[in-house]
């Protein structure tokens, strides 16, 4: 398992990136009344075959050839079904593939979110070709970023430049703080 | 709070010193494995460490990036280094502190770290 549902978030969005996705949606929606939390991964990269999306929630079945295994999508789903949760996956062959996965975050078995700001910065610097829409809300408010308003004002300067990396880093860490501050109220 | 409007800052900063910045055959890769078997080890604390002391140091010729499953999953967080002229050395079960290190030691000093590498016995 993964320790923290951030994780993976990373994890699956490194599913999209080596779909050859161009852009990835990925949204956090926490609604603190209710106890839940929503997350969906959306990309347009080389989709799936109906067959293939049948076999995807099985632990023995994986695209990669380095090993026999794909434990991704297992996890996530275990990850979300054990909180009294929900997972599905739709995905055609040549459009994309969206996840979407909801927990009872009062559940005694959730996860902790942890660092999703870590996640979102390690996969914004680490795929200059991909586009990433991110939103995360807290009970209706919150926040987006578009990597490609970024893009815009930068240039040809890589995200993964230091200088840059560090502004996003903080950018979005500020923001999930204030968000995070109705959860507490 | 930060405003996109204080990328244009960095941009001006940037344009100035555009030549470092070209990619070239004589920097130093240092490779992250970030697959489902690198993530659940680690590997995410040990990407940023790399990035951050990369940063802090001022290591204009090294570049961080991330590969997906190397095939050694039990070993992993797996780091590997690819210095132009020089063989591939690959470190395994990293952590933070252990990257730190690397970083010291291979990157700056040019000493790899035997205790930490993989080592494939020949005999078996």
């Amino acid at each position: 398992m993964l320790p923290e549902i951030s994780l993976n978030i990373l994890d699956i969005a490194e599913n999209s990136a080596r779909a050859k996705a161009t852009y990835i949606e990925i949204i956090i929606d926490i609604s603190s009344r209710e106890h839940l939390m929503h997350v969906g991964i959306k990309d347009n990269g080389c989709g799936m075959t109906p067959e293939e999306l049948q076999a995807v929630t099985d632990p023995f079945f994986t695209s990669r050839t380095t090993r026999k295994v794909g434990l991704g999508i297992p996890f996530l789903k275990q990850s979300a079904e054990c909180t009294g949760g929900t997972f599905s996956i739709e995905s055609k062959k040549g459009v994309g593939t969206n996840v979407s996965v909801t927990y009872h975050t009062d559940h005694i078995d959730c996860m902790p979110l942890g660092d999703i700001t870590e996640t979102m910065v390690t996969l914004i610097t680490s795929h200059d070709e991909i586009d990433f829409w991110f939103a995360y809300k807290v009970d209706g408010e919150g926040f987006q970023l578009d990597t490609r308003e970024i893009k815009e004002i930068l240039g040809d300067i890589p995200l993964s430049e230091p200088e840059v990396r560090m502004f996003i880093q903080e950018f979005i860490a500020e923001r999930v703080e204030e968000a995070d501050k109705k959860i507490d109220r | 709070m930060k405003s996109l409007e204080e990328l244009r800052a960095i941009r001006e900063k940037m344009n100035g010193n555009i030549g470092f910045r070209s990619e070239s055959s004589d920097d130093t890769r240092i490779v992250v494995g970030m697959a489902t078997c690198g993530i659940a080890s680690g590997a995410r604390p040990v990407l940023k460490t790399l990035s951050d002391e990369v940063q802090k140091r001022g290591l204009k010729h090294v570049k961080v990036c991330q590969t997906g499953c190397i095939g050694l999953c039990q070993y992993e967080p797996i780091v590997e280094i690819y210095e132009p002229g020089k063989e591939k050395v690959t470190y395994v079960k990293v952590n933070p502190e252990k990257a730190i290190d690397i970083l010291e030691q291979h990157i700056v000093r040019g000493q790899a770290i035997d205790k930490y590498m993989l080592h494939v016995n020949e005999n078996m």
